[in-house]
């Protein structure tokens, strides 16, 4: 494995039916702080994520990690080194400490509990049904859950979509902290705000392709 | 009596099928010509079978004619299967394996141990109970599944995302699948005797066997069922979970 350098997409073609989700995209992202990747609705922002963590594989075109083309990395490693979050909360039956669990079985009480800090909440969650919470507090259960494997970079599909705003800037701060300590963050974002207020480095997409590493246009987006 | 039906007797039978007929006539269902053709068509499939049946479990006929049966079940089977799940990706051989894997199961309790004497005249009958009733439930099973992986996308998708391999990820919603197929048996097994006096006992009784006998056989059919509806519908659950998952943990699409 190469020198950390982040994801680099070459000439992506993604294919569902006849409707390419990604057509020949090609950018960088980065290891470190937080990347944006900014686009309308369909514009093949959650294809690019999933693309991350090997969820979904190009039709052509390549995707390295770290100067490596990630098909030849082994698909559940790859996973437990590229977290993802999705957009909508999906907590799974049990408790909250049941579903850190189902990320790391034998994972002991320190790393339980790192996890629980870094998604801004603490131990005292972990004996409450994690199917009872609100939507804020699931998905910052799904964050930890997903923190409990200690990924390098952290992948987070518009995680604030059906938050409210006081848990979404909960949220929000979180992963900050968390880039600041050096996960490598990738957030979809449709809101042209929230990309500001959030990102280091910005990824634009538009109709499949790569549009630019700025905010350009953004009252068209206002409305999506 | 020994309960042997005449053709007089089943022509006077007839007149219950005269009266399904009625009430859709009264009714207005509109179901009439369909009742007829349902009755007719059954009959002639009976006499068929009962026919072929008649030749094939003749003692004097090599045992392998009741295998070739046996093995034509089973086919037929998997595609009925086919019709009644084709949104089941890959249902037919996958069907056919776990009628085949629940057919292994059974005959090797009932005829290698010895319950019964390996003959045409046994082999046919077992066959077909425990085919027949592994068909729904082999359906149910599919259907289902697939249906919870269509519907938790998510859920499974952030499963695999945690680095589970896909048959870890699959695992709850087969479980829902294989309870919801298996649970109906047992509602079923709990209440023979009480509620319904099953078909086999019900024709081994008119055909004048001594009640106790009957009992016998019918708990010996009953636990084939079981046990063939569990192995069938296990053997299609894992199966369709390495169909609907690619080689490298992805949900392919539903």
């Amino acid at each position: 494995m190469g020198e950390p350098s982040g994801f680099i997409f070459q000439d992506v073609v993604v294919e569902r039916g006849n409707r390419r989700a990604l057509d020949g995209f090609s950018a960088e992202i980065p290891a470190t702080g937080i990347t944006a990747v900014f686009g309308p609705s369909g514009s093949g922002k959650s294809t690019l994520l999933r693309l991350c963590n090997r969820l979904e594989v190009p039709t052509k075109g390549r995707v390295l990690l770290d100067g490596v083309d990630i098909a030849s990395f082994d698909p559940l490693r790859l996973r437990r080194r590229v977290g993802m979050v999705l957009q909508r909360p999906t907590p799974f039956p049990g408790t909250v400490r049941d579903n850190l669990r189902t990320a790391a079985p034998d994972a002991d009480s320190d790393r339980l509990s790192r996890a629980l800090t870094r998604a801004a909440l603490d131990t005292s969650w972990l004996d409450r049904d994690a199917t009872t919470l609100s939507g804020g507090e699931a998905q910052r259960v799904c964050m930890a859950r997903t923190l409990v494997t200690e990924p390098t970079t952290l992948l987070l599909d518009e995680p604030t979509s059906s938050l409210d705003e006081a848990a979404a800037s909960v949220l929000e701060r979180a992963v900050r902290d968390l880039a600041r300590a050096g996960t490598a963050v990738v957030w979809v974002s449709h809101d042209p705000a929230q990309v500001k207020r959030m990102a280091d480095h910005i990824v634009r997409i538009e109709r499949g392709r790569y549009a630019g590493s700025d905010l350009s246009n953004p009252p068209e987006m206002v409305g999506e | 009596m020994n309960g042997d039906v005449g053709a007089a007797g089943l022509a006077t039978s007839l007149a219950l099928v005269a009266v399904a007929v009625s009430i859709s006539l009264w009714q207005r269902l509109g179901l009439e010509r369909q009742i007829v053709w349902a009755a007719t068509r059954a009959l002639v499939q009976l006499l068929l079978v009962g026919a072929a049946l008649a030749l094939i479990i003749d003692p004097a006929r090599p045992l392998v004619w009741s295998w070739l049966w046996v093995i034509a079940m089973i086919g037929y089977a998997g595609d009925v299967a086919r019709r009644r799940a084709p949104e089941v990706p890959g249902v037919l051989p996958l069907a056919i394996a776990a009628f085949a894997a629940a057919a292994v199961v059974a005959l090797t309790v009932i005829f290698a141990l010895r319950v019964l004497p390996l003959e045409g005249r046994t082999l046919v009958p077992i066959a077909g109970m425990m085919v027949g009733n592994s068909m729904t439930a082999t359906v149910l099973v599919a259907r289902r599944l697939v249906d919870e992986l269509r519907d938790k996308r998510d859920e499974v998708e952030a499963r695999l995302a945690l680095g589970q391999p896909s048959g870890h990820a699959a695992k709850p919603y087969l479980r829902t699948a294989l309870r919801a197929a298996i649970t109906p048996q047992i509602e079923t097994t709990k209440a023979t005797g009480l509620v319904f006096i099953p078909g086999a006992m019900t024709g081994l009784i008119l055909a004048g066997v001594s009640p106790t006998q009957a009992v016998l056989v019918q708990a010996v059919v009953m636990f084939l069922v079981l046990g063939s509806v569990a192995t069938s519908t296990a053997v299609i659950g894992l199966g369709l979970v390495r169909r609907l998952f690619t080689a490298d943990h992805r949900l392919v699409p539903l």
